[in-house]
């Protein structure tokens, strides 16, 4: 046994152990350091040479009187293409939800915006990939020439639809006052010029649709806005000039005119191939879902720290949009984050009226109030609202039976941490109020549009009428009666993606009172929550203490007393 | 048997007890930040430290488990009840009344019957449980399909909460009975030099004096 002690106790022994604890510390700290960063870059938006020039096509070289006409030329040869595009969403504006079995689409859903198309037809099928939807429940035309080839592949910049006029463009005769529906005053548009000059959808195609919806920039969505034609690093990363400078298709990839991405059905993984393999693809190379980790996989934070495992830790648990789009509505353009219809009416001196009491960050006024649309308050670099979420949206439909007492969910985003699909995930949180049926306790659908109607709200500002006639042009099933309900609508965040500098920090969360404080039901360290162990832990740590005191202080006092 | 100022505790042993001082502080501040008690530290950076921190710590406990056992310092830890209560009593009791401390420290038994206890508790519950937790904690990821993967992270980090909390009293008792005796600068100077008083029987001083003479120092 002193033969041991003797080995094992002397200067040799330390040196040695010592050494080696050195050394395998340095290879934990290696372990801990394997793997290289993952670079995803690439530059996506120039057009890529084509092996047609359209100025050469003789279909074209002539004068086109109106949209369809160009759209019969373009199928003299790509006979398909309509097809196509009319069994998309771009086109039928239906959806049946392959999860929840839902009918939704713009032809179905309720919103806390406008409300609804049916009944509204010019004014929001101005927007419709197509030419001429007058009647929802008509459904879209049929003409093979009534899809508007040019709204997506016009490369002029110069074409685009007239705000009220169910889709068709500004040709001939223009009225001075026409607007188009990017709010921009209506020109005629050379539509020779337009059809020899078509190409692949570029932002200024998608955006003119996508970036206005709500009927004004950013109105709706809050991370697809004007900004986004030419945006700063800061406001996205990936279309930034400076930055990927990527269009929107290099994401939302299509095949035969259907494209990914679905906010009812949002997909947070990578397609089957990739999913939960941390596979990425580079841009442009085959992908069928349009998220994040198409390109970046599962795994994309550097391996090389602690922090940087620990991040990749979090992808199956927290959306990639969570930390990386730490706000909204940048680069100057305000969205709509409070819509009060239950004010709109008022007039002055028997004439509707309107006040300017936002000014946004490019220095536009906009509207607080309006006699057409009631009280709305706007948000610029808005922190996101954050929800658990398994990708499948539920809309409140005009049949669906809803609680008046509480606040109203437009549509749901249902998801908790016990479902292994579910995501935190950051929302816009639309905060509405809007018309419902007293009696059946439902939403419902408003004729707010007509400018030559005696129902149209934004005309005759009487809500029974424009209520009656919206739930009869839907064919819905109305009592007569209405009130005004509180609603919520969740609008799922994923576009204007900081640069990875900007994007939150632990402490953003993992700290009292961090941004998701309002989620309970799962463990997360940091928040300082009292559980438990806490409380036994403190009872311990307490009793130690008092007896350490106690017993420090019988000491002094019985050294004293002797 | 003779008092002598006897080198107890090798050099091995005062590193290991230092290093894990220090990492036990380190692993309680980042630990505290971590669970949101305060911020001093950012939230990345605590787990970086924690996590390294905890790595090192299970290292170094590794080598010290070789040592304990290949020297044999591992019989300093087997809990005795001979004389366990006269040192209950002097705590509880004799220690107001100005009593002397009932334990002599001999070469192979330098702890007193309920320092060894505790110490050993420390050793085979606390450290095991905190660890056992901790590296269930950090490799949740291996093990996050298993049913009720997220009650069973809770669990894991709430038994190593508690085992931290446990570990916290230990240190607080462990530092206040420095105080106790003559002096707190007599009780810590052992773990820095290494000699301590200690009751040798003849044998054992003959043999340190023949063979390992640097570990005895002049009597006093």
């Amino acid at each position: 046994m002193f033969e041991k002690a003797k080995l094992f106790g002397g200067r040799k022994a330390f040196g040695a152990i010592a050494l080696a604890f050195c050394a395998l510390a340095a290879v934990t700290a290696g372990l801990v350091g394997i793997a290289g960063a993952q670079d995803v870059s690439g530059n996506a938006a120039a057009q890529p040479a084509s092996t047609a020039n359209h100025e050469l096509f003789e279909a074209l070289k002539r004068r086109f009187e109106s949209g369809p006409e160009v759209t019969a030329a373009c199928l003299s040869c790509h006979t398909e293409a309509s097809k196509q595009v009319m069994s998309s969403i771009h086109w039928t504006w239906s959806y049946e939800h392959p999860v929840t079995g839902q009918k939704l689409g713009k032809s179905e859903v309720i919103n806390s915006f406008c409300g609804n198309v049916a009944s509204n037809e010019p004014r929001c099928t101005s927007c419709h990939a197509g030419y001429g939807w007058t009647d929802m429940k008509a459904g879209p035309p049929k003409d093979p020439s009534a899809v508007d080839c040019l709204i997506c592949h016009d490369q002029t910049g110069k074409y685009s639809k007239i705000a009220t006029a169910a889709g068709h463009v500004a040709v001939g005769e223009v009225s001075a006052k026409a607007k188009t529906i990017t709010g921009a005053s209506a020109e005629p548009v050379d539509l020779s010029k337009a059809a020899m000059s078509v190409g692949l959808p570029g932002r200024e195609n998608c955006g003119q649709c996508h970036f206005y919806g709500g009927g004004g920039d950013n109105v709706k969505h809050g991370d697809l806005s004007s900004a986004l034609f030419d945006p700063s690093r800061h406001v996205d990363v990936h279309m930034a000039g400076d930055g990927a400078n990527m269009t929107c298709s290099a994401c939302h990839v299509s095949e035969s005119h259907h494209w990914a991405g679905s906010r009812y059905n949002v997909n947070a993984a990578g397609d089957e191939t990739s999913r939960g393999h941390g596979m990425q693809r580079k841009p442009g190379e085959r992908r069928d879902v349009a998220s994040c980790e198409s390109c970046h996989g599962a795994t994309p934070h550097p391996a090389t720290s602690v922090v940087g495992i620990k991040l990749n830790d979090h992808t199956d648990r927290v959306a990639c949009q969570t930390c990386h789009i730490p706000e909204f509505a940048k680069g100057g353009i305000a969205t709509k984050t409070k819509w009060d219809w239950s004010t709109a009416g008022k007039l002055r001196d028997g004439k509707p009226y309107g006040e300017e009491g936002y000014t946004q960050g490019d220095g536009r006024e906009l509207h607080t109030y309006l006699s057409t649309k009631g009280d709305f308050a706007w948000g610029e670099d808005v922190t996101p609202y954050y929800a658990w979420f398994a990708g499948q949206v539920i809309y409140t439909k005009a049949e669906d039976t809803i609680d008046p007492a509480a606040v109203v969910e437009v549509n749901r985003i249902p998801g908790s941490p016990d479902d292994p699909n579910a995501r935190i995930w950051p929302f816009k949180r639309m905060v509405g109020r809007q018309a419902y049926d007293s009696k059946l306790n439902r939403l419902v659908m408003s004729n707010v549009f007509g400018p030559d109607t005696d129902t149209a709200f934004w005309t005759n500002f009487d809500w029974a009428k424009a209520i009656a006639a919206g739930m009869k042009a839907a064919g819905k099933e109305y009592s007569g009666e209405f009130g005004f309900v509180d609603t919520y609508m969740y609008w799922p965040i994923t576009h204007m993606v900081a640069p990875r500098e900007e994007a939150l920090k632990c402490d953003s969360c993992h700290a009292p009172q961090g941004r998701l404080a309002g989620l309970g039901g799962f463990y997360m360290p940091g928040r300082g929550d009292w559980g438990i162990a806490d409380k036994l832990g403190i009872v311990m740590l307490l009793a130690a203490i008092a007896g350490v005191l106690g017993h420090a202080a019988l000491r002094l006092f019985s050294k004293r007393g002797s | 048997m003779t008092e002598r100022l006897v080198k107890i505790y090798p050099r091995f042993e005062r590193f290991w007890h230092w290093s894990q001082a220090l990492l036990i502080f380190t692993l309680f501040f980042t630990g505290t930040a971590l669970h949101g008690l305060h911020a001093l530290i950012p939230f990345g950076a605590a787990v970086t430290f924690h996590t390294f921190g905890a790595l090192l710590l299970v290292v170094l406990w590794i080598f010290a488990i070789f040592w304990h056992l290949t020297t044999g310092h591992w019989r300093h830890y087997v809990p005795s009840a001979d004389g366990l209560l006269r040192v209950i009593r002097f705590y509880a009791i004799g220690i107001f009344k100005g009593e002397h401390h009932p334990y002599r420290k001999a070469y192979w038994r330098k702890h007193n019957p309920l320092q060894a206890i505790a110490y050993l508790a420390l050793k085979v519950v606390l450290f095991p449980v905190i660890w056992i937790t901790g590296i269930a904690y950090l490799t949740y990821n291996f093990w996050e399909h298993v049913p009720d993967a997220g009650l069973w992270l809770e669990i894991v980090a709430n038994l190593h909460l508690l085992a931290a909390y446990a570990i916290i009293s230990f240190v607080t008792i462990h530092v206040y009975l420095l105080t106790t005796g003559h002096s707190f600068s007599e009780h810590l100077r052992p773990m820095i030099s290494g000699y301590d008083v200690v009751d040798l029987s003849q044998a054992e001083e003959a043999y340190l004096a023949s063979d390992e003479p640097e570990r005895l120092q002049r009597a006093e």
